[in-house]
């Protein structure tokens, strides 16, 4: 069978309806399942999945949209930089709106004269770099799937001996975030539906301590509608036989070592740190910062920029949402005042985030 | 920001073992043309093979035979209600 015939079977309705069937069969009682990615969030809502489960069913949203959970200081240290003479920041898109504190974003900025570029790949930020005199800083955001294409980039810019090209380092790993989320007894989560792409670097194994420490089910899926239906019915499954272990639903993409070509350049590059996660606070060895030996590339070593705590925007509840206390419609300001054209939070700004999806979709 | 698209390669330049090599396929999706980096897959594709691609990075060579046992394990959990409703 061909690849792409392959990749259509993932959508087939008939299988879709049959899984669905099964889950209902197998009346696993009342469960809370966390989807821990936002691209997880936002196919959930296109496949309608919500409306195809029971009603005992619960899906959750998680921490995994690296915009929402990127500190509101960071985004203020972007804004920042960007503002400087000779400095040009060149970024992935979804940062552009943003709020800082203030409500100040980089479009803002950028409208008011600030350089600001947006890239697809931190490559093309690289090459930015090269074909200018000014220095360019690439704001390092994203999880395991995002920082090895960094950290090759930071390779080719030291081989190539770039020296006007910056990170500013906001990295952040996912396993850490689940260890507090699953520590939290009032979130009272039952099952953990895995980040496909994320696995992809880190492997089926990254999963095994949380099952050893938390006895929690966790189910590693991809994003089409058969991919998320069988991780929630092997989910279902392990519930009502009271285990918990790592299932794979995405074979195609994920492994049980995961990828370790790409783990090997992230820690070429960096090492960990503690980072602060906005909703989250401050996680011990939840982020990344340049090795010793790469510190020439750091933005905020060369402008010896502070770690500044800023508090949310006012009346945002984004902190609740990312950890799952509440959903959008709980937050006053949900398309009121805060809409995806006006937005006053992370969660609204990003195509990822939470009440983005519930703004587009409703509450399905 | 984390979407990840498989595309079909239709070159492969530069070598595997050599990152300073910058190694790179070439490949297609929808009829557009695009170079993508090959230093982080963790499989070296060869041209016909499909890639995983984020932010202009392959993360993964798909591999036929393990997308239709994936697709076959689906089938075996769904499979006794469709037995039935034939
Ligand atoms: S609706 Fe807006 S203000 Fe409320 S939590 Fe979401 S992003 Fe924040």
């Amino acid at each position: 069978m061909s690849l792409a015939a392959i990749s259509e079977g993932f959508r087939d309705r008939r299988l879709a309806a049959a899984l669905t069937e099964r889950i209902r069969e197998n009346k696993a009682g009342p469960l809370r399942i966390m989807e821990v990615c936002g691209t997880h969030t936002m196919a959930i809502f296109r496949h309608g999945i919500r409306s195809l489960l029971p009603a005992e069913i619960e899906l959750i949203s998680g921490p995994g949209c690296p915009v929402c959970v990127t500190a509101t200081g960071d985004i203020d240290l972007m804004i920042a930089l960007a503002a400087k003479p000779g400095v040009t920041l060149a970024t992935f898109g979804d940062l552009l709106r943003v709020p800082g504190s203030e409500g100040k974003s980089l479009a803002m900025a950028r409208a008011a004269g600030a350089r600001v570029e947006v890239v697809y790949s931190p490559a093309d930020a690289l090459d930015m770099a090269r074909n200018t005199d000014g220095l360019v800083v690439f704001p390092a955001i994203g999880f395991e799937t995002t920082i090895p294409v960094i950290a090759a980039t930071v390779l080719e810019a030291r081989s190539k001996n770039v020296r006007n090209f910056m990170l500013l380092v906001s990295h952040k790993v996912v396993p850490p975030a689940l260890e507090v989320l699953l520590s939290d007894p009032e979130l009272a989560i039952d099952g953990l539906l895995c980040p496909g792409h994320v696995s992809a670097i880190i492997g089926e194994q990254a999963y095994q301590p949380l099952v050893a420490q938390f006895h929690m089910p966790c189910v590693i899926a991809g994003f089409e509608p058969l991919d998320i239906l069988s991780a929630v019915y092997m989910l279902t499954r392990q519930a009502g036989r009271g285990q918990a272990r790592v299932e794979n639903c995405y074979g195609r993409v994920v492994s049980k070592e995961g990828n370790p070509r790409a783990r090997e350049i992230i820690y070429r590059v960096f090492k960990p740190c503690n980072a602060w996660w906005r909703g989250l606070g401050e996680i011990p060895g939840s982020g990344l910062e340049l090795q010793e030996e790469f510190r020439d590339f750091d933005a905020r070593t060369r402008f010896e920029l502070p770690a500044v705590f800023v508090p949310e925007p006012q009346g945002c509840r984004c902190g609740e949402i990312l950890t799952a206390r509440i959903k959008p419609p709980q937050c006053p300001l949900f398309n009121t005042r805060c809409t995806p054209t006006h937005p006053v939070g992370p969660c609204m700004v990003s195509s990822e985030g939470t009440c983005a999806a519930y703004s587009k979709y409703g509450d399905l | 920001m984390c979407l990840a698209i498989p595309m079909r390669v239709t070159e492969v330049h530069g070598e595997q073992n050599d990152p300073l090599s910058f190694p790179h396929a070439v490949v297609e999706e929808e009829g557009l043309r695009k170079e993508v980096r090959l230093d982080i897959v963790d499989r070296w594709p060869r041209p016909g093979d499909y890639v995983i691609v984020h932010a202009g990075f392959a993360i993964h060579t798909l591999d036929p035979a393990a997308a239709e046992t994936n697709l076959n394990l689906m089938r075996e959990m769904a499979e006794h209600v469709i037995g039935s409703d034939i």
